[in-house]
């Protein structure tokens, strides 16, 4: 048995927590590492994620789920997007409407700018019914607009709650200066990053400790742009909200704009979603499902003779 | 990897996220047929009201917009024909016998005749409908500010609501009705409207009068109103909820 590493233990972004001092058996990394490095590699614990992060982000998990579920259960209530302020039923951005072939076969057509497209089982037609997106993707999962709001308005304020709070923290503690925004370094690094992404070479060592551009860009992006932007819109699709603030309508371009937006805004945080968790699972699952629940995050660092 | 172990991997994390989505799906779905949990999601309604009114200066006025803006083609949604031998009559009459009663916590009731209505002063507004479905249409409405007639009667100061009682009946014979705050019907882009787009109200879009409520969603706004009744609770009206689309799981308050 080889001799144990030792973990070179300390919080990096807060004194708050306690700094054990742990000791893993060597067995644990010693395979990974048994190359033959002159020097011996180490394993460094940082503290990662603070805890008022940590709970915002896990409440987030449930809550945006829902509220997609649920909006995609209002959308299919009338599965049509349009610009402006009125739906010209002859001239929607976006359709998913159930449609006969002349054989007398019912398809599901999604129409995007005019340009259609056979999403049948999925979009327009799934399960012998005409619905927008299939029972799978809503709450609840049979047609029922009255419930699907329920859902959707009970946890669009918990949503917000969440999201308000941990913007107050955010800037309070600074996490948004420290750690979401990106320095100039950072920009100028934007080309690497994205070819390193591509090819999915993943930052270690000291780079490992820090969100690396593109992340902070993401994170960013989504929550000091999307986020708000999905609150606001929804906000603007509410006549009263309109009478009270009647700048909405006009920085979105009127109601159904603002209800287009409000889809795109969703499919955004769909897609934030999917890269988010395919990174997770890339970079290290356990690591990183460990860091946003403990807040510990582990960085190896490589012998000498063998860099990156 | 060998491929048989890739694929292996695959089917079993399709196989995981399949029945993960299955259970919250289902979980959600038994939540919302529980006995407890709509209750629960329910109180977000009074909070939004709360806070709505709060916010909402109270005779701010929904956006009015242009000749130009109106919709070519405005939906009619919900029922479209009251279809009773009652209503046939009055269509066959050209509305002459329609009268709209004030009935209920006020000190005078009153009773209009469609012809008396159209002899009081008037408002047009040309605004948004937004349906709880989603779509908006833009729509000329003219009609009688109900703060007007509320002046005449003169509400008692237990009254609380305005419950508009029409002329239809669902298939199961369940009448339509609506409900407001008292206090809404003061607000001057409140009417009961006999015009669309400067022509007497159609059938389908609630001849030959409707309520217009502005500032909130499709369903509150009443057709073929033929009372108006003040009272103090909505219990015992209809199934108890304050309207028909209300006693079916939508929110009373359709501000959102």
């Amino acid at each position: 048995m080889a001799a144990p590493i030792r973990f070179r233990d300390h919080a990096v972004n807060s004194g708050v927590e306690p700094v054990p001092t742990a000791e893993l058996p060597a067995s644990a990394t010693a395979s990974a590492n048994d190359r033959g490095a002159s020097s011996a590699p180490s394993v460094e614990r940082v503290y990662r994620h603070r805890l008022p992060v940590r709970i915002s982000h896990w409440l987030n998990v449930p809550f945006l789920i829902i509220l997609i579920m649920s909006g995609l259960q209002i959308f299919n209530a009338h599965p049509a997007l349009y610009w402006g302020d009125r739906s010209d039923r002859d001239r929607p951005l976006l359709s998913m409407r159930p449609m006969q072939t002349d054989s007398g076969e019912i398809k599901g057509i999604t129409a995007i700018l005019g340009h259609q497209f056979d999403t049948t089982g999925v979009l327009g037609y799934s399960n012998g019914m005409g619905r927008g997106f299939p029972a799978w993707a809503t709450i609840p999962s049979g047609k029922w607009l009255a419930m699907g709001r329920q859902w959707h308005l009970f946890f669009a304020w918990l949503f917000v709650v969440n999201g308000l709070m941990f913007m107050a923290y955010a800037l309070a503690s600074r996490h948004v200066t420290r750690d979401l925004a990106p320095t100039k370094r950072d920009l100028r690094s934007i080309g690497k990053s994205i070819k390193d992404h591509l090819i999915l070479r993943h930052p270690t060592g000291e780079e490992a400790k820090r969100y690396n551009v593109l992340q902070k860009l993401a994170y960013a992006t989504i929550l000091f742009i999307v986020a708000p932007l999905i609150v606001l819109t929804g906000l603007a699709m509410s006549p009263t909200i309109d009478t009270a603030f009647p700048w909405l309508l006009i920085m979105f371009g009127g109601r159904q704009a603002a209800r287009t937006i409000h889809f795109i805004a969703c499919f955004s945080f769909v897609g934030f979603i999917v890269i988010h968790v395919l990174q997770v699972v890339l970079t290290g699952f356990l690591n990183n499902i460990r860091s946003m629940v403990t807040g510990w995050f582990t960085v190896r660092h490589e012998g000498a003779s063998h860099e990156a | 990897m060998k491929p048989e172990r890739a694929l292996e991997r695959r089917r079993f994390l399709k196989g995981t996220l399949g029945a993960a989505s299955l259970v919250a799906l289902s979980g959600c779905d038994n939540l919302t047929q529980s006995s407890w949990f709509p209750g629960i999601l329910g109180k977000a309604e009074r909070l939004t009201e709360t806070v709505q009114r709060a916010i909402t200066p109270r005779d701010a006025l929904a956006k009015e917009y242009h000749a130009a803006d109106i919709s070519k083609i405005f939906p009619a949604n919900g029922n479209t024909d009251p279809g009773t031998e009652e209503y046939a009559e009055h269509v066959a009459q050209g509305f002459s016998e329609w009268t709209l009663e004030v009935v209920g916590l006020v000190k005078t009731p009153r009773s209009w005749s469609l012809a008396a209505l159209k002899e009081l002063p008037f408002r047009t507004q040309i605004t948004r409908h937004d349906c709880v479905e989603g779509w908006s249409a833009i729509g000329k409405w003219t009609g009688v500010p109900i703060g007007d007639l509320m002046h005449q009667v003169e509400p008692l100061p237990k009254a609380r609501y305005a419950v508009f009682h029409c002329a239809d009946v669902d298939d199961e014979g369940i009448a339509y009705y609506e409900s407001m705050a008292l206090a809404d019907c003061f607000h001057p882009q409140t009417i009961l409207a006999y015009k669309l787009n400067d022509a007497p109200l159609d059938i389908p879009h609630g001849a030959p009068l409707r309520l217009r409520f502005e500032r909130q969603l499709g369903y509150k706004q009443a057709k073929y109103v033929t009372r108006m009744e003040l009272v103090d609770s909505l219990a015992g009206i209809g199934g108890g909820k304050g309207g028909y689309w209300e006693d079916q799981g939508y929110e009373w308050y359709a501000g959102i």
